[in-house]
């Protein structure tokens, strides 16, 4: 770090032009002065040394008492000055953190990547935003041969940079699975040795698979402790909870998990969701379910894309631009 | 061999007498007031540490006096716990006192030259230099 010397010339000169003429624009320039010397990290007891010299000069037959007050008032500066400095190194600490932390947060986005597919009659919508810089939510979408299309959808309870480490594991399990492996229930319960095996008991992972099929237009359903869905029927225009039980994964080695079919006609919806949505707050309140449920409601019309969007605008104004949680949003709306 | 100018500390009030006895060797060095006040407040933090946290050690002082420059050696030496890890211990924030600056790295900036040498179990020995500008 480099120090530059305080120039005790120009600062006896002013200290004088404000002893004799009680100027404002000295002490305008001595708060200039100031401001440079904490850039310059000049510490305050070298500023005071500074003073007492000028003073001297200024004033050859100073009272003993005042000089030696003034160095006294040194003495007592030297924790300012070392506070000062350590600030500054924690400083320059911290803006290197955050570089390395957003070198991460890219990695991750390259590595989370998912392409969302173009599946016929079915109209997709997903968002994903991190509260911090890295992301705890994780979703993807797996094409299938024959066809059909697997969503995946998982919340790390907790954020940040565990909970993208945890993340990005789950997604190379998932990327290693045999590709006959399709099936909700047996990709959570894989998923769940996994996770048992590898992942500290104190970490979370609720999951949602679900899994497409437009051949027999049935969409069938595992959770592991997540967040319900909702799903809209067109015909009756209400909507009602994806609910299907299960355990939370890795909770133990060997957790089993149902899985629910449902069929799916046109114009119905299907929303997913991580309780980064439904865990929104205003103020001290939790928003309720019903309140995220209108705003979903209101831009369905839209499309998947648009609607998941303008409900994430919705919720990020409504909190002040600043998310508490991840937050992630996929809506799939079937069309003829 | 020189008999070295040392102060055992054994009690708070020592701390004084160390940052004394630092100080007149500081000024007979012709160290200015801004570095007497620093090199009096690294002793201070090192002879508190003994003080806190080995009980007993000493402080001694060495002056240098080379052809290119002159300068003032600090040693504090102690049997205590020593300091188990290090290099924690010289981050900034670590000190039980709470980023005031102060501790350990403050005396790494106070001073010009820092040596720490520790064992487990065995003491603590911190050499550390300051040279007249
Ligand atoms: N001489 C010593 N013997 C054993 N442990 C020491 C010694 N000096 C320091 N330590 C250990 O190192 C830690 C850090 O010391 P340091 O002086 O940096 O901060 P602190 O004493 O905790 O707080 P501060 O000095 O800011 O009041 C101490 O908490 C103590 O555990
Ligand atoms: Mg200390």
């Amino acid at each position: 770090m480099k120090k530059e010397k305080l120039d005790l010339e120009d600062y006896r000169k002013l200290l004088k032009q404000y002893l004799l003429t009680h100027d404002e624009t000295a002490l305008y320039q001595a708060e200039q002065l100031s401001k440079l010397s904490v850039q310059h990290n000049v510490s305050p007891e070298e500023i005071i040394h500074v003073h007492i010299e000028a003073l001297k000069e200024l004033y050859p037959n100073l009272q003993k008492e005042v000089s030696d007050s003034l160095n006294f008032l040194l003495e007592a500066m030297i924790s300012y000055g070392l506070a000062l400095q350590e600030y500054q190194s924690l400083r320059e600490k911290q803006s290197a953190l955050e570089s390395e932390i957003s070198v991460a947060a890219n990695m991750q986005k390259t590595l989370l990547q998912t392409k969302k597919p173009t599946i016929k009659g079915l109209d997709i919508g997903a968002v994903s935003v991190p509260a911090n810089q890295m992301n705890g939510d994780y979703y993807h979408f797996i094409e299938g041969a024959d066809g059909t299309l697997g969503i995946a959808l998982a919340d790390v309870i907790g954020k940040g940079v565990p909970a993208a480490l945890a993340m990005s594991m789950i997604k190379y399990s998932m990327d290693s699975f045999p590709e006959q492996l399709r099936q909700p229930a047996q990709i959570l319960e894989s998923l769940n040795r996994v996770v048992e095996r590898n992942v500290d008991t104190s970490m979370f992972i609720t999951m949602f698979y679900g899994l497409y099929n437009p051949v027999s237009q049935t969409f069938g359903f595992s959770s592991a402790g997540h967040e319900p869905g909702f799903f809209y029927f067109h015909e009756t225009e209400s909507f009602s909870e994806i609910t299907a039980r299960g355990l939370v994964l890795g909770a133990t080695s060997d957790a089993r998990y149902n899985e629910e079919i449902m069929t799916i006609a046109e114009g119905d919806a299907i929303i997913l969701l991580t309780d980064g949505v439904t865990e929104c707050h205003l103020g001290d309140r939790f928003i309720e379910r019903d309140e995220v449920l209108e705003v979903i409601k209101h831009y369905l019309h839209l499309p998947a894309q648009e609607a998941v969007e303008k409900v994430y605008k919705h919720f990020e104004r409504l909190q002040d631009f600043h998310l508490r949680d991840d937050f992630t949003l996929i809506i799939l709306k079937k069309e003829n | 061999m020189e008999i070295k100018p040392c102060v055992n500390i054994r009690q708070e009030w020592d701390i004084v007498g160390a940052r004394q006895l630092g100080r007149e060797k500081a000024k007979e060095l012709g160290f200015g007031t801004v570095d007497q006040a620093r090199i009096a407040t690294a002793i201070s933090e090192l002879a508190r540490n003994i003080y806190l946290y080995a009980g007993t050690g000493k402080v001694y002082f060495e002056t240098i006096d080379r052809l290119d420059k002159k300068g003032l050696k600090v040693v504090a030496v102690d049997e205590g716990p020593g300091i188990r890890d290090l290099s924690q211990v010289m981050q900034d924030g670590y000190s039980t006192s709470g980023g005031l600056g102060a501790g350990l790295p403050g005396v790494k900036r106070l001073m010009d030259t820092f040596e720490i040498n520790t064992e487990w179990g065995e003491g603590t020995e911190i050499i550390a230099v300051k040279w007249v500008r």
